[in-house]
């Protein structure tokens, strides 16, 4: 990339990515995390308001976002970093498009014998000695988790990342217990710390300047508001959270694979938190989606190949960790989350969204998400799988979600087990306009635009004898929101005449000719 | 051949210019060529707000239109995408679905049916960027998408080649949505004018003078864009060009 092309925050001469066995600097992923310099304290713009089930405004959010343009470049810029990298990933595996047809078949055939597989999963998990609980509902695990901590004595639970949890509230609940929760994720910790959701499903503080960073660290661990030295900050967070998590009584983790045959599951990071959450104390709970499961072990390389490439452009995480059995003298739960899942595999249109491994790269390269901030969503999932995941459990609340989106199609195009998403995204619509829950003045501009459109006399003379067929046409397509398009760009300019008008009056003979479709002619009925 | 025009409604309205180039470019080639009278739009703009059943009258009219022809031609790959992939709001009959199949977007109608092998009449001495609207490129297959594993090809860039003269350059986001999106343009217009802020910067710092596409909506919106920014870029349909029109 150019170098003018780069956020002068990301133009640092010191090269501070880690370094590899032989000397040289690593080039993936998060190694490759530039720091962040700020010049101005232009504040950290906020996510989408939310009010109960009200449907959440993501456009007002999304405006404030690009409203603070230190933030709004970086976002991008950073997010679209990550999409370079995943190219790049991709264009060296010469199998790629193979790998992610097998990959896509593997989840079909999974979800297609889920209920199989799951007791197959389960049996196995059994034979291994670790204790299996199942949850229908967020509610359900949250209560789950919270009494095996109960018996525990628990006081103090460390966690790594999981968006599970964060679909059940879990973080919520358990503020009103008298259990700790720490998250391990480092990302997770700062948007712990800013009592803030996750903006992303891979890197949920990348929404924050470094700034940001030390204002937060500032306010909650006490360090020096005024640097945003990285190593600093890194220490002073590390200094703060490693004794709580060498004295916590219970890690929890998610998964990011179960594998039915073995019973087991896998966890990848690069961090390494989720082998501090899952070996630092005796006690370890694992929550699973159950669409988590794959059948044999032998598929694991398929998705263990696509997920780092996908996520971040790295080839593999740092860690990819596999949890059989308690460790002597441990315990290990497992608690299987259905959480609506059942649901989706029964609607026609949208099974298929049960396929994601939440890599992100569908956030990643969607020009929306990546100038709107993943927050501005107000819901668990942002960005493109968001806009498909999310009214599956709100109609109403996320019944705008569907309609941020220019239905690109780059979503589709980089998913590694190839759901169809922006044809979801196109569907959704269709649904909740059938539900009624798109705005009563939006669709009454489309059935005044119907009944205009169908009938070729109205139509024409509504565009000819206007004073400028120009100022009426997007007025009628798009009633009183001509004023939307002026915020920020100029009208293109008047024509003199329209293609019609020309065509008439240069291809149709001047007199005798009555001119079809044109004024008089009988209205077709619609 | 019978070969029936359809100029879509911004077009008609907007962008006449294009409506005529696309007309007296297949006029070149011999062939017969009828402009339906009662045309108006193909729906989309009621379907992808989710709106189908607003949308069945706008889609009939189409198929009453243009039914009879051995192909629909219509300079815009988000139109022809539309009759093609989601005119679903009537019943499939057998003259909807001639109509669907028969419906061609420009380029793909030079480059696989007439299979053109020249404009000898076309010279264009600038510095080109081509913008690939999302749903030529992803929807009906314009080109090779950069997001999958496959062989760079395009047919846009293909009889752009075959014009006197044009230099293209290399944008660094080729397949990035400039942010137009139908409806999307007016309902989220915040993020939809900064999507084509930034595909304008993008096709300034490539160094072109012009940008052109095969859909005059994206044109409209990155046009707007650049004079709000007062960048003096310029904008023209591949149709323009390729009839030979003068810069």
């Amino acid at each position: 990339m150019k170098d003018s092309l780069i956020h002068p925050d990301l133009r640092s001469p010191r090269n501070e990515a880690p370094v590899g066995p032989d000397g040289t600097r690593l080039q993936h992923a998060e190694g490759t995390s530039q720091p962040l310099r700020t010049r101005s304290a232009e504040p950290q713009p906020r996510g989408a308001k939310v009010d109960g089930d009200k449907p959440i405004d993501q456009r007002e959010a999304a405006a404030r976002f690009i409203a603070a343009p230190e933030h709004a470049r970086m976002h991008d810029e950073r997010l679209w970093d990550l999409r370079r990298k995943r190219d790049a990933e991709m264009q060296a595996i010469p199998e790629w498009e193979e790998l992610r047809e097998l990959a896509s078949q593997i989840k079909a055939h999974t979800l297609a014998h889920l209920d199989q597989y799951l007791e197959e999963f389960e049996a196995n998990a059994k034979a291994n000695g670790v204790h299996v609980h199942w949850a229908q509902d967020g509610t359900a695990h949250n209560q789950i988790v919270h009494d095996i901590l109960r018996q525990h004595g628990a006081k103090r639970l460390i966690k790594s990342k999981s968006m599970l949890t964060e679909e059940c509230g879990f973080r919520h609940y358990m503020a009103g217990t008298d259990i700790e929760v720490v998250e391990t994720d480092l990302g997770e910790r700062i948007q712990q710390l800013d009592n803030e959701a996750p903006s992303h499903v891979v890197v949920p503080a990348v929404h924050k300047l470094r700034r940001d960073v030390a204002e937060v660290f500032a306010r909650t661990l006490g360090s020096d508001p005024d640097s945003e030295d990285v190593p600093y900050l890194a220490r002073q967070q590390r200094e703060a959270t490693r004794p709580l998590i060498l004295t916590a009584d219970a890690g929890l983790t998610g998964a990011n694979f179960a594998v039915a045959e073995t019973g087991s599951f896998v966890v990848c990071t690069n961090e390494g938190n989720a082998d501090l959450s899952a070996n630092v104390p005796a006690l370890h709970i694992a929550s699973i989606g159950i669409e988590k499961l794959i059948p044999r072990i032998e598929h694991l390389g398929v998705f263990i190949r696509l997920l780092s490439r996908s996520a971040l452009g790295s080839p593999i995480t740092q860690y990819t960790s596999h949890f059989r059995r308690p460790r002597n003298g441990g315990e290990m739960h497992i608690v299987l989350v259905d959480n609506g899942r059942s649901a989706r595999l029964g609607m026609e249109s949208f099974w298929t969204s049960l396929k994601c491994i939440r890599c992100g790269a569908c956030m990643n390269t969607c020009p929306v998400y990546r100038r709107s901030g993943g927050l501005s969503y107000g819901a668990t999932y942002s960005g493109p799988i968001g806009l498909i995941l999310d009214p599956t459990f709100d109609k109403r609340k996320y019944s705008t979600l569907p309609f941020a989106s220019t239905l690109n199609g780059s979503c589709s195009d980089v998913c590694p087990v190839k759901i169809n998403i922006h044809e979801q995204i196109f569907a959704w619509r269709k649904v909740l306009a059938e539900a009624h829950e798109i705005p009563l003045a939006k669709r009454q501009m489309m059935k005044a635009a119907g009944a205009v459109l169908s009938r070729p006399a109205l139509y024409r003379a509504a565009i000819e004898t206007a004073d400028s067929a120009l100022r009426y046409l997007p007025k009628f397509m798009v009633h009183n929101r001509w004023n939307a398009w002026t915020e920020g760009r100029e009208m293109p300019p008047a024509p003199q005449e329209t293609f019609h008008a020309w065509y008439a009056r240069t291809h149709l003979k001047p007199t005798g000719d009555k001119v079809p479709g044109g004024k008089g002619a009988p209205d077709e009925p619609a | 051949m019978r070969v029936a025009l359809f100029v879509p409604c911004y077009v008609d309205a907007c962008e006449p210019q294009v409506g005529i180039a696309t007309l007296e470019l297949l006029q070149r080639f011999g062939l017969d060529v009828t402009y339906p009278f009662d045309q108006t739009c193909c729906g989309q703009p009621m379907t992808n707000t989710g709106c189908h059943a607003e949308a069945a009258a706008t889609e009939a009219l189409f198929v009453r239109n243009f039914s009879g022809f051995d192909y629909i031609v219509v300079p815009s790959g988000s139109c022809a995408h539309q009759v093609r992939a989601h005119m679903t709001a009537i019943p499939q009959t057998e003259a909807v679905t001639a109509v669907r199949e028969r419906t061609f977007e420009l380029v793909e109608f030079l480059h696989d049916i007439l299979k053109v092998d020249a404009f000898p009449w076309a010279q264009f001495p600038y510095k080109v960027s081509y913008h690939s609207n999302c749903n030529a490129l992803r929807g009906i297959g314009h080109a090779a998408q950069s997001e999958l594993h496959q062989p760079f090809w395009s047919k846009p860039l293909d009889l752009l080649m075959k014009v006197k003269g044009i230099e293209l350059v290399q944008i660094a986001r080729p397949d990035e949505c400039c942010g137009f999106g139908g409806t999307f343009s007016v309902f989220e217009p915040a993020v939809s004018v900064k999507m084509g802020y930034d595909k304008v910067a993008d096709h300034a710092r490539a160094g072109a003078e012009y940008v052109v596409s095969a859909d005059s909506s994206c044109l409209m919106h990155q046009q707007g864009c650049a004079r709000r920014l007062g960048t003096g870029i310029r904008f023209i349909h591949i149709a323009q060009i390729l009839n030979g029109a003068p810069a």
